[in-house]
């Protein structure tokens, strides 16, 4: 049983521990954070063309369906084992969810707020600042979740390219045939995850407190 | 005749998707300080004339001008600020409180804190709306509360034009009939140029200056104030637009003071019986109205003189309803309808005796 999890091991690499966990959340904040900013200004076009919205969705749904390791082994020749490729690969996956989150989120906005907005001359700047994107704002954060989550995960696969996260514990374990590695790795990427889905979450409530009841507000 | 603050020339608006025209060749004028209500059926064009004026719709061709300027000559932007409006749906920003909803165009002009909260206080007290719902947000509010707030934050900066698309639509007629209330002592105060839109006849009738009964393409039936409209409907489709009623409804627009009223039978309490049971013979009637120089007491039947010597003797019953002369003819049928002596009897201020409303009275202005 000792020889399944060795807790002198971790241990003796908590150092370690948080160098990767702190190159997952960066590269995973990275990727998220790009793909945001691409897929806003996206969104937002999109929404407004709607004839480009099929052809986006094909694009970002074929990156999507690339397998990881595939896209990795395309893009190494190009941009080397860096965090460029990681990143690359890591934002491509991002987007199918964020642009569609955004498109839905706007989609989602009231006709009739937006309608009197405009009847009391707001200029379409104010319009987008002031009552779309705070009014799609729920749905576009409930994109980012599952975008976060899910790079998450895929970070542990970019450890194949050396910038993995708490996915080098378990490429280490695999190739070693060392089981304490593995747990460790997937354990960490698993919490992270969890942690990041509630931290999430939370904020989505806090984002709309239109939708909460006056009971549950402060005063 | 007053000025004209909103004017339409020839107007029409053909959607690029649609072979007719949702708003064919319409002119119209709305002078300065009345409401126009727009009536007519679904579909008819009139949300679409209301956005043309503040160009949330572009027309086809034809020209609207606005307080004096061709409003294609206007920023759209700064146009729509000074004009209020209220959408056929409200549409209160759900993310924002009451507050902010109300300040929404102040915001806009850049007015300061002070200044909007002031006015903003001013506004719920007008509409009559609970200062404990500043802090709320639309969803927290019921659809009567909505629809006050859709109206004060249209009133906000206190445009001389307003722009009302069924207003009141969605509400019971309990909560309706209050909000109309409140709209007509409101425009009495503050005199401003309407365009106002319903489906609700009875609506138009209440709250018009003038009436445009609207069939499809925008195309004017009639364009009357509400009495004339009910007296002379201008054709079939007006007719059955106002109703089978609008006899009745007619009446509801009368003031008792506008028609000639009768003299009923009337003795002083200083009369003899006698002199009381000729008076009944002389009108027909079975009581007479006791008046003392010129207040009325009420009234006697003639049962009630049997073996009394004198009229002092007797106590007059009262009216069970007295009608003024600024109450409605509709207001004075429920009176004779429900009264025991199947007429109105009208006193003015201080309960001086007028004279009497009956029923033929009240029917002649139902058929005439
Ligand atoms: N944006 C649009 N594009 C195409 N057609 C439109 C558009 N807006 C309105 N229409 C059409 O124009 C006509 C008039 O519509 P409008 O909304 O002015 O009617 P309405 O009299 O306000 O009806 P309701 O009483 O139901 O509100 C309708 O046939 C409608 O389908
Ligand atoms: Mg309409």
């Amino acid at each position: 049983m000792s020889d399944l999890f060795r807790w002198d091991w971790v241990l003796d690499h908590r150092d370690d521990v948080w160098l990767a966990l702190g190159e997952h959340m960066w590269l995973t904040f990275l990727a998220v954070a790009i793909g945001l900013a691409i897929s806003v200004p996206t969104g937002i076009f999109v929404s407004r063309h709607r004839k480009l919205y099929g052809p986006v969705t094909a694009l970002t749904g074929f990156l999507y369906t690339i397998p990881s390791l595939a896209l990795f082994a395309f893009l190494t020749p190009v941009t080397g084992l860096s965090t460029t490729t990681a990143e690359i690969g890591l934002v491509s996956y991002t987007l199918l969810i964020l642009i569609r989150n955004v498109v839905a989120g706007l989609d989602g906005v009231s006709p009739d707020a937006k309608e009197a907005a405009r009847g009391m001359g707001y200029t379409d700047r104010q319009l987008l600042w002031k009552v779309e994107l705070p009014l799609a704002l729920p749905t576009i954060v409930a994109g980012l979740r599952i975008a976060t989550v899910t790079t998450i995960g895929l970070v542990t696969v970019t450890a194949l390219i050396g910038k993995g996260g708490v996915g080098y514990f378990i490429l280490f374990g695999l190739s070693r045939s060392f089981s304490t590695a593995i747990i460790l790795g997937a354990v960490l990427a698993v919490a992270l995850a969890v942690v990041f889905d509630v931290l999430l979450l939370r904020s989505e409530r806090l984002l709309v407190p239109w939708t909460r009841s006056s009971e549950e507000r402060p005063a | 005749m007053a000025d004209s603050m909103i004017s339409l020339r020839n107007v029409s608006k053909r959607f690029a998707n649609s072979t007719d025209a949702a708003v064919d060749d319409l002119s119209m004028d709305v002078y300065a300080g009345e409401t126009v209500v727009l009536v007519g059926p679904s579909g008819c064009g009139k949300t679409t004339t209301m956005k043309m004026i503040n160009r949330l719709v572009e027309p086809t061709s034809g020209t609207i001008v606005v307080d004096g300027t061709d409003v294609r000559k206007q920023d759209p932007v700064e146009l729509r600020r000074g004009i209020g409006y209220v959408i056929q749906s409200i549409g209160l920003m759900p993310h924002r409180t009451i507050a902010s909803n109300i300040a929404t165009v102040p915001k806009l002009l850049g007015w300061d804190a002070a200044r909007i909260s002031d006015r903003t206080r001013e506004l719920i007290a007008m509409l009559d709306l609970d200062p404990g719902l500043l802090a709320r947000y639309p969803s927290e509010l019921s659809g009567g509360q909505r629809q006050r707030v859709g109206v004060a934050r249209a009133l906000a900066t206190d445009p001389p034009v307003m722009l009302m698309d069924e207003p009141f639509g969605a509400v019971d007629p309990i909560v309706r009939a209050r909000l109309q209330d409140q709209f007509l002592e409101i425009q009495k105060k503050l005199n401003k140029t309407i365009v106002f839109v319903t489906h609700d006849i009875d609506e138009a009738i209440k709250l018009a200056d003038r009436i445009a009964i609207l069939n499809t393409g925008a195309s004017i039936e009639q364009f009357a104030p509400p009495e004339e409209i009910l007296r002379e409907p201008a054709n079939d489709f007006v007719e059955r637009f106002v109703g089978a009623e609008r006899g009745l409804k007619r009446l509801a627009l009368i003031k008792v003071s506008e028609i000639q009223i009768e003299q009923g039978p009337v003795c002083s309490p200083r009369d003899s019986v006698a002199d009381a049971n000729e008076e009944m013979e002389r009108f027909g009637f079975d009581w007479v109205s006791i008046v003392d120089d010129g207040e009325l007491l009420g009234w006697i039947g003639q049962r009630d003189l049997e073996g009394r010597p004198r009229l002092t003797d007797i106590t007059p019953r009262p009216f069970s309803a007295y009608v003024t002369k600024e109450s409605t003819l509709r207001h004075a049928l429920d009176s004779i309808v429900s009264s025991r002596t199947q007429v109105a009897v009208v006193a003015e201020e201080g309960q001086r005796y007028a004279g009497i409303l009956t029923l033929e009275r009240i029917s002649r202005e139902i058929v005439s």
